[in-house]
């Protein structure tokens, strides 16, 4: 050390340090809680089934429903692969279909004054209601539960894409002009990068709701046909009482939904920790 | 006009759609190679003349001649303008190099061919070791530096800012303004500067253009003839003191005229 002077030991700041340990404490605690609160749950509906004797048809003990999605694995497998297959493809096209659409949007005011209602007139009405007459218009069913599960996923990329897309910042979009950027390079280096952060949390809700369009239009497609997807099971599994594997089933949703989300959260964090706010850890 | 003209603004008026008048029969010519304050209130229409001069905005009356320059269809001289906003106005997205580049890029250089230019351009401003950070790891007086390195990397003839320092605290903007000086005299370009500080014009400037408002319009042209380069000697001298009450009277009498209207 070439510093002239010496210090001394400062004492370590014992506010400090209790700060540290409250966040180890915090990160240990962000998994360690709902694994507790799980397992919680799985016990209690196990106790309350025994205690009150509750028959096995009508609600099953956890472990009956292990068992079944265990024995009935390579049935609902398959079926996964199907609600998924719909599920990615659906947000495939709603991505494309959503930024595409946006991007026309922020190209003329115009355009998107004219349609962007029907956007919000294809979001909120119930897909349910709609789903009937898709199925009666469109033959194929592949396709008709595409289109289901693509109206009710790419509403909230458009909508939040379109947002992104117009909140560039002011003095950048002059800074382009001044150096005559064409609309393409302003679109390129400027608008997209500064929708990103948006339409990441547009896809964030789009994965989860694709799965959800996917399983509602199963279940109004019916069993007829090439139905074969977790809803299938699901009604199939109803009209024979067969509850253990409805549960199974339905656990197999939700753990789809889950990784989904968790994936789409990562990739938000991939595309953004470098410079968004949102994805930024603070030291302080 | 004179022979050095580099641009001309004759009886420029701009009326916004409200019925504001932002400016009125505003005149002067910018001489190559001076550096020129624009001083006056907020509401003046200081930034709206920057605007104005960038091809940024369109005028309602009066026009902007470029007596030494070819133009285009626009009205836009054949060299090149760069502008620095109040913020730092940085691609959050991307890394300081990128974000230097993007006046080339957007000329079709690539990074190999924008690679020295840009370098440059950091190296002027001191922040060659920062090309791969990204702007929010940087300090408000650094991103500042970032936005003036991408106003020099395309060479410009003129260079416009809009009240660039503003924002950073006093010891920070006295070390962009003598940095902003060095560059100034080294590079030779044209500098419209737009700032509501009468000691900062003064340090500056070699001529202080004071605006008054509502109408915007010239109300005084200030000579500060004093030699450079400038330091911490001429902010202490008797002649920089001089040339501020100059200003700031010149100013007040501005502020007053606006009252009046």
């Amino acid at each position: 050390m070439s510093s002239p002077e010496t210090f001394e030991a400062m004492p370590v700041d014992p506010v400090e340090m209790r700060k540290a340990r409250a966040i180890k404490r915090e990160k240990i605690g962000r998994w360690l809680l709902p694994l507790i609160v799980v397992v919680l749950t799985i016990v209690g509906w196990d106790r309350m089934v025994v205690i009150n004797e509750i028959p096995h048809y009508i609600i099953p003990r956890p472990g009956r429903v292990l068992q079944a999605l265990i024995e009935d694995w390579s049935l609902l497998i398959g079926s996964l692969g199907t609600t998924l297959t719909i599920t990615f493809s659906a947000l495939a096209i709603a991505i494309i279909g959503g930024v595409g659409i946006a991007v026309l949007f922020a190209q003329s005011k115009w355009i998107e004054m004219s349609f962007f209602p029907y956007a919000v007139i294809l979001q909120v009405t119930p897909i349910i209601v709609i789903a009937p007459l898709i199925f009666i218009y469109v033959d194929s069913k592949f396709a008709g539960l595409l289109i289901c599960a693509w109206i009710v996923a790419f509403f909230p990329i458009l909508s939040n894409t379109t947002l992104g897309l117009n909140s560039a910042d002011h003095n950048l979009r002059d800074m382009m002009k001044l150096y005559g950027a064409s609309r393409w390079q302003t679109l390129r280096f400027l608008r997209l990068p500064a929708a990103l952060p948006f339409f990441l949390g547009g896809l964030k809700i789009a994965g989860g709701l694709s799965l959800i369009g996917a399983i509602v239009a199963e279940f109004v497609a019916g069993t007829g046909g090439i139905g074969s997807g977790l809803a299938f099971r699901i009604l199939e599994a109803s009209y024979r009482l067969n509850i253990p594997r409805m549960f199974a089933a339905i656990i197999l949703i939700s753990l789809t939904g889950v990784l989904i989300f968790m994936f789409m959260t990562f990739l938000s964090w991939l595309f953004l920790h470098k410079w968004h706010e949102s994805a930024i850890k603070r030291e302080s | 006009m004179g022979d050095k003209a580099l641009l001309s603004i004759q009886q420029i008026g701009k009326t916004f759609s409200n019925g504001t008048v932002a400016l009125q029969g505003m005149s002067m010519d910018i001489e190559q190679g001076s550096f020129v304050s624009l001083l006056g209130p907020s509401g003046c229409g200081k930034s709206t003349v920057l605007k104005i001069i960038a091809g940024l905005g369109n005028l309602t009356t009066g026009r902007v001649e470029w007596p030494t320059a070819q133009v285009d269809h626009l009205g836009r001289p054949d060299h090149e303008i760069s502008f620095v906003f109040q913020e730092p106005t940085l691609m959050q997205w991307a890394t300081v190099f990128e974000n230097v580049w993007l006046p080339l890029r957007l000329k079709g250089a690539s990074r190999r061919n924008a690679k020295d230019q840009v370098e440059e351009a950091l190296d002027m401003v001191g922040l060659k070791d920062f090309a791969t950070s990204y702007p929010r790891e940087l300090s408000g007086g650094m991103k500042m530096r970032v936005s003036i390195a991408r106003a020099l990397v395309t060479r410009p003839k003129l260079l416009l800012m809009d009240e660039p320092f503003a924002a950073l605290d006093e010891i920070t903007r006295f070390k962009l303004n003598n940095d902003l000086l060095h560059l100034w005299e080294k590079f030779n370009w044209t500098v419209i500067f737009v700032t509501h500080s009468v000691f900062e014009s003064a340090y500056l400037s070699s001529r202080i253009v004071v605006m008054a408002a509502r109408p915007g319009r010239v109300v005084a042209d200030i000579d500060v003839p004093a030699p450079y380069p400038r330091g911490e000697d001429f902010r202490t001298s008797n002649d920089y003191n001089r040339y501020c009450r100059e200003a700031s009277d010149a100013l007040h009498s501005a502020m007053q005229a606006g009252d009046h209207l």
